[in-house]
């Protein structure tokens, strides 16, 4: 088995790529796109000093493209936004692999696509299609120099090896395509690659429909760990029991490390306005962490996540409370936050408050997939966490926008100039729009429109670099709320969570270490990966379980070693794979029925053989060697007819002319010499 | 290891599903439904037989309800509650939101109407709800360490589901009730190819042929058209939940394409409620329905409204949907009493009705009064259309089921007895499958054969597996027999080469094949060499006999190469 990562990511919308080699064959592990690079361009109208004036394209990730489109044997998606770069490779006509995603994950990531291409049709609409062929002007290397520094990084990563990650946006054709390949599951839902993996999905809590992957081929039981979050107020929570006593984990939630380094270059649009979430808890000391958990349930508390449930609500109550000051001076709130589950709650939460104050003030939502993201969300209590299922039970909606849009509160609409939009039109009023790049979307023109009054908030989200996402709306007087929300494992609960799941070995990102020194113990060992660095990893299993079919035992003939306390048997079968599994069974040639050995060892008593052979009426005598030392003797056979067996430690030699009497005569010795 | 299967209901009749099957010392109880043609002990399946204790916990692993209907989970509330199991309880989302209307609409009609003795409150059926763990389709659930579990796609009602359990390397199907024909608002039924030792199937319909579902819906629909146009009013008798989406959708649509303002009428809030599950559930409804629910919910009725007592008598045509489905009691008796008595009028009828009701009294002949009790009568001249779609597959879909799962065994519940009889003897003549068909309170063995499991060398996988599997998967033909999913798609992996080892066991250890070298290895010893010189002895020309050569120079048995 080798693991190479192929990027680490960047928070929740960039989740982090592997390429994972199992039982011979290549598991791609995400394919997402880093649309936090979309800052290098002009939004439109495009006034933007230094920035970008061009149709965008989009940043794949660049190591991925040094591999073989036709030897990736299959694709697991964990997020929706683990599918977003899929088109790109499954529009290759040399893909021939299988996608796997979960039902909910497969449908919101197929809407955050179709939005993403209703997205950039604006700008194909304003600059014209791509005429030329190759690469576009901004590409050029004298195009390049000019770029400031900050961009130019972006562009082309550290050392210029990113520039081949950008492409032109998929097609609606593309991603319809993409989705017919894609194989939907439930959670925990076995499905079988190629008759040899065994794959599942469990929910990671992260976002509705996303999850880890067990990944269980015949010699290696796998657990791929995505960014998970131990409870959600809207997703099912993090179901980490059926990970329990895989051989292997995959750590791949590097959702702290992205909030590790975007604290170094933090923004806050206004001194007013501070970076008011607490970021991360501090970094665990580690030496404080309990060790001698008593129980399993002890560290299931230790895990528990209602504290960190409590924060993430804490959080959603302060964003609304600071749109609730702006729409009381009389200032809009423009929320372009992508995270599905941070809507959901804020739509409720935001239309409660506005209840208890008395405020009459439209909630828009501005999506060409508004409509179908929401009436999704209403239709999928089997991804939800336990409250909103209890709502179900209940006979109630799952979620508050049911009843908003029921009482008009709530008002979607595909596009800003909607006809019916203008007439419904009023400020102030909360708009829910695309896209988080602020680059894309009705939000760019929402923020032309607001961006100079103070009396206006926009909430940012983390992995965003604010300075330059809100560098073309200058000047900057509206409020920036920036926050990060939970997005995977605090550091702090990564150790109890391995102790939970008891691996045998773990594959942990080189860039944690030091933020989450694990020590291996005799139960458990780490491997440390580093992004494009090939990993191997030693075989775990020294034998492989198989199954002997009923036919092929019944075929079965013993024989006793007594002195050893063992019995042994030749056996002869076929070996099958079958979803994951070996099974050994009776082979359609017909059983050998001889009790014929094949096989000696040790080496035959010279009184013995005679015997032996006399038995079968065979005579002669024994002549001893008498230059050698050790049991070297030959038989000289006399009747019925002449022959001879010369025999040493390790080695019979039987002369005889006649086929049938050597027959025999093996006979006799295979009786007093071990063989099988 | 054995399958042991105790049938308390619906052996050999329909009513009161409950079966309860033991395999490796795991009990599952598939089912747990009442009987609605009795009011005695008889409504009940005999959970005495689980246990003579009452010790029903420890008797039993766990309860899997496939379905709302009453025959299969009327029963559980009582269970639960008045007998005391605590054990875990399985079923779908839809069956867990929907099971608790069926309850307490059925408890209701019991004693409201009927004036009985409750055998169960409201707060049972809340409590016994609470108990319920929740399953999803295909869902693989461990229930314990060695009984897992699997829900199967069985079209019927919403949330209807086939159970599949697996202990160890023995498994089984029982489907509950499923439908192998899509509707308009339900699936086909959706099944893996497993490998089973058991299959217990229902047969409701074993020996019926169905013919086109557009003729039977256009029928419908033109007796309903005929009625309303003639002034008379229509009343279907329906429980609130599958049936009455069915032919709401059916009805929905024709009002629309026939620009039809005649009012229909839901008797209950019940079934406004119903439908209220039903818009959140579309992840369990037909392909149609969930790929247009975004822009328009099917289940958003337009010309459906609630129903005031007070219309009961109120001039004019319309359509009005009312419970119960078997006209056993309830308002539909109520407003049955009002309206057959005018020729105008049209009642529909449910596929199959139970004896003892007005429903089955109507069906059988064409009675022009019915003794309600010794002092009502009422006068029967409204017109009676029978529906003839029901939920069930057809004796057809019970033979496609058996042959493409082609287990080692069936057995027959939910069925009439001679019809069970004669589907049994076409499974076994036909597919050349053992099948049985027992009768309440009977048990039927049946005995399983089990692979050994052993450890493998790594040696010994390599010397097997010459040929590099992701080319043999590439190039194999699907070996039909073997293939699994409903893709069709082969999971088995097979290589030509027969391998050959040889195979060590000692006690209290797993038995484990190993090569020849390594065999000689682990028993610290050395080959010893045979080999044979045709020749005379001593003579100066020996013909050297190479272990690879020698075969055919012995008389062998064995055709392979072999050493000597
Ligand atoms: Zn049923």
């Amino acid at each position: 088995m080798k693991l190479t990562c192929l990027s680490q990511g960047g928070g929740y919308h960039f989740p982090p790529c592997h390429m994972l080699e199992l039982c011979g064959f290549r598991l791609l592990l995400e394919c997402p796109l880093d649309l936090s690079a979309l800052a290098v361009f002009a939004p439109i109208p495009a006034t933007a000093p230094g920035l970008i004036k061009a149709q965008p394209w989009y940043k794949t990730v660049a190591a991925l493209h040094l591999w073989e489109p036709s030897l990736i044997g299959a694709v697991l998606v964990s997020t929706p936004a683990g599918m977003l770069g899929l088109p790109f490779l499954t529009r290759s006509p040399k893909f021939s692999g299988k996608i796997y995603a979960t039902e909910a994950t497969a449908r919101i990531g197929r809407l955050m696509m179709e939005e993403l291409v209703a997205m950039h049709a604006e700008f194909v609409q304003f600059y014209g299609p791509d005429e030329r062929p190759g690469l576009p002007e901004w590409m050029k290397w004298e195009e390049l120099e000019k770029l400031p520094p900050a961009l130019r990084e972006v562009v082309m990563g550290e050392g210029g090896e990113e520039l081949g990650s950008w492409m032109p946006l998929y097609s609606a054709a593309d991603i319809k395509e993409c989705m017919q390949k894609l194989q939907s599951v439930k959670y925990a839902e076995e499905v079988c690659y190629n008759g040899t993996i065994i794959l599942k999905a469990f929910s990671s809590g992260l976002e509705i429909g996303s999850c880890n992957w067990t990944i269980n081929g015949p010699r290696r039981n796998i657990t791929y760990l995505s960014s998970s979050i131990f409870e959600s107020s809207h997703a099912m929570d993090f179901d980490y029991h059926p990970l329990q006593g895989n051989d292997l984990i995959l750590f791949s939630d590097l959702s702290s490390l992205s909030s590790m380094t975007r604290k170094g270059n933090e923004f806050n649009g206004n001194n007013n306005h501070n970076e008011p979430m607490d970021e991360d808890a501090p970094l665990c000391d580690v030496s404080a962490i309990r060790t001698d958990y008593d129980n399993e349930d002890e560290i299931g508390r230790c895990l528990g996540g209602t504290d960190e449930n409590l924060e993430e609500i804490d959080k959603i109550s302060f964003i609304c409370s600071c749109i609730l000051d702006s729409l009381q001076m009389g200032g809009s709130a423009l929320i372009p936050v992508g995270r599905l589950g941070v809507v959901l709650l804020l739509l409720e939460q935001l239309s409660q408050l506005l209840e208890s104050s008395h405020l009459k003030v439209p909630i828009f939502m501005i999506s060409t997939v508004a409509e179908e993201m929401l009436a999704f969300t209403n239709a999928v209590p089997e991804w939800l966490c336990k409250q909103r299922q209890q709502k179900l039970f209940a006979g109630e909606a799952l979620f508050g926008h049911v009843e908003l849009m029921e009482e008009k509160k709530l008002l979607l609409f595909p596009l800003l100039n909607s006809s019916n939009l203008l007439m419904m039109w009023q400020e102030p009023c909360i708009v829910f729009s695309p896209h988080w790049s602020l680059r894309l979307g009705p939000v760019v023109h929402l923020l032309h429109r607001w961006h100079a009054d103070p009396r206006c908030v926009i909430i940012v989200e983390e992995g965003v670099d604010a300075e330059m996402a809100l560098m073309p709306f200058k000047t900057v007087a509206i409020k920036v709320l920036q926050c990060s929300f939970l997005s995977g494992i605090r550091m702090q609960k990564v150790k109890p969570l391995l102790e939970m799941l008891q691996p045998k070995l773990v594959l942990f990102p080189e860039d944690l270490r030091m933020q989450c020194p694990l020590r291996d113990d005799n139960s458990c060992s780490f491997l440390y990966y580093s992004k494009n660095v090939m990993l191997r990893v030693p075989g775990l299993k020294s034998d492989i379980e198989v199954c002997l079919a009923t036919d092929l035992a019944f075929q079965l003939k013993p024989r006793k070693l007594t002195e050893r306390n063992m019995a042994i048997a030749r056996l002869k079968g076929q070996l099958l794979l079958n979803n994951g599994k070996y099974l050994l069974v009776a082979s359609k040639e017909l059983p050998d029925l001889s009790n014929k050995q094949l096989l000696h060892w040790g080496s035959a008593d010279s009184v013995r053989l005679l015997m032996a052979l006399q038995e079968r009426g065979i005579i002669g005598s024994i002549h001893w060697d008498k230059n050698t030392t050790g049991g070297v003797f030959s038989i000289q056979i006399t009747k019925p007819e002449e022959a001879m067996i010369e025999t040493s430690a390790t080695k019979t030699v039987i002369y005889c002319r006649d086929k049938t009497m050597a027959a025999l005569i093996y006979e006799a010795f295979s009786s007093v010499c071990d063989g099988i | 290891m054995a399958i042991e299967c105790l049938v308390l209901g619906a052996g050999q009749e329909v009513g009161k599903s409950c079966v309860v099957v033991s395999i490796g010392g795991k009990r599952i109880m598939f089912d747990c439904g009442m009987h609605m043609g009795y009011l005695d002990h008889r409504r009940y399946p005999d959970f005495s037989r689980i246990s003579e204790t009452g010790d029903f916990n420890s008797a039993l692993t766990c309860i899997i309800i496939t379905h709302f209907h009453l025959d299969h989970v009327g029963a559980l509330p009582y269970f639960t509650e008045v007998c005391g199991y605590q054990g875990p309880i399985f079923m779908t989302y839809p069956t867990k939101a929907l099971a608790p209307l069926m309850l307490e609409d059925y408890r209701k009609v019991m004693v409201e109407r009927r004036g009985e003795e409750e055998q169960f409150s409201y707060d049972h059926i809340v409590d016994c709800m609470k108990k319920v763990t929740t399953l999803d389709l295909k869902q693989t659930v461990q229930v314990d360490k060695d009984l897992q579990i699997r829900a199967y796609y069985a079209g019927h009602v919403l949330g209807a589901v086939m159970i599949y359990a697996k202990v160890g390397d023995t498994a089984m199907v029982y489907t509950g009730d499923y439908n192998m024909t899509p509707d308009r608002h339900l699936g086909a039924a959706q099944i893996d190819r497993l490998q089973l030792d058991l299959l217990i199937t229902e047969s409701t319909y074993a020996t019926t042929i169905r013919d086109s579902k557009y003729a039977r819906e256009r029928e419908f629909l033109k007796a309903v058209h005929k009625c309303i146009s003639g002034g008379g009013k229509v009343l279907i008798p329906t429980f609130a939940l599958g049936r009455a989406q069915e032919l709401c959708i059916l009805l929905d649509d024709y009002w629309e394409r026939m620009n039809l303002k005649i009012p229909i009428y839901f008797s209950a809030g019940l079934t406004i409620q119903a439908n209220m599950y039903y818009k959140m559930f579309i992840g369990w409804t037909s392909q149609k329905i969930k790929d247009t629910y975004a822009i328009r919910n099917t289940f958003d009725f337009k010309h459906v409204c609630p129903f005031d007592r007070s219309l009961i008598n109120a001039s004019g045509p319309c359509v009005l949907f009312a419970t119960p489905g078997m006209i056993s009691g309830g308002f539909s008796l109520e407003v049955f009493k009002q309206w057959a008595p005018s020729e105008k009028n049209l009642v529909t009828l449910p596929g199959y009705c139970v004896a003892g009701t007005i429903g089955h009294k109507l069906m059988s002949g064409k009675p022009t009064r019915i003794d309600l009790d010794k002092d009502t009568q009422i006068d029967v001249r409204c017109q009676i259309h029978q529906l003839s779609f029901s939920p069930h597959t057809d004796a057809k879909g019970i033979m496609d089921l058996v042959e493409f799962l082609s287990p080692k065994h069936v057995i027959l519940v939910h069925g009439e007895k001679p019809k069970m009889a004669t589907l049994k003897g076409r499974i076994q003549s036909e597919l050349g499958i053992q099948c049985y068909d027992p009768a309440n309170n009977e048990t039927v063995l049946i005995s399983t054969t089990q692979n050994v499991k052993i450890n493998a060398t790594k040696m010994f996988m390599r010397s097997c597996s010459h040929v590099d599997l992701h080319s043999v998967t590439k190039s194999a033909p699907c070996l039909s027999d073997f293939s699994f999913g409903d893709s069709g798609a082969s999971n088995l992996v097979r290589n030509e080469k027969v391998a050959e080892g040889i195979l060590v066991m000692e006690k209290n250890k797993t038995a484990k094949i190993l090569c020849e070298d390594e065999f000689l290895q682990t028993l610290h010893v050395k080959e010893h060499n045979v080999q044979f010189q045709y020749s005379r002895p001593l003579e100066v020309c020996r013909e050297q006999v190479s272990c690879q050569s020698s075969s055919g120079l012995l008389p062998s048995n064995g055709s392979s190469p072999e050493r000597w």
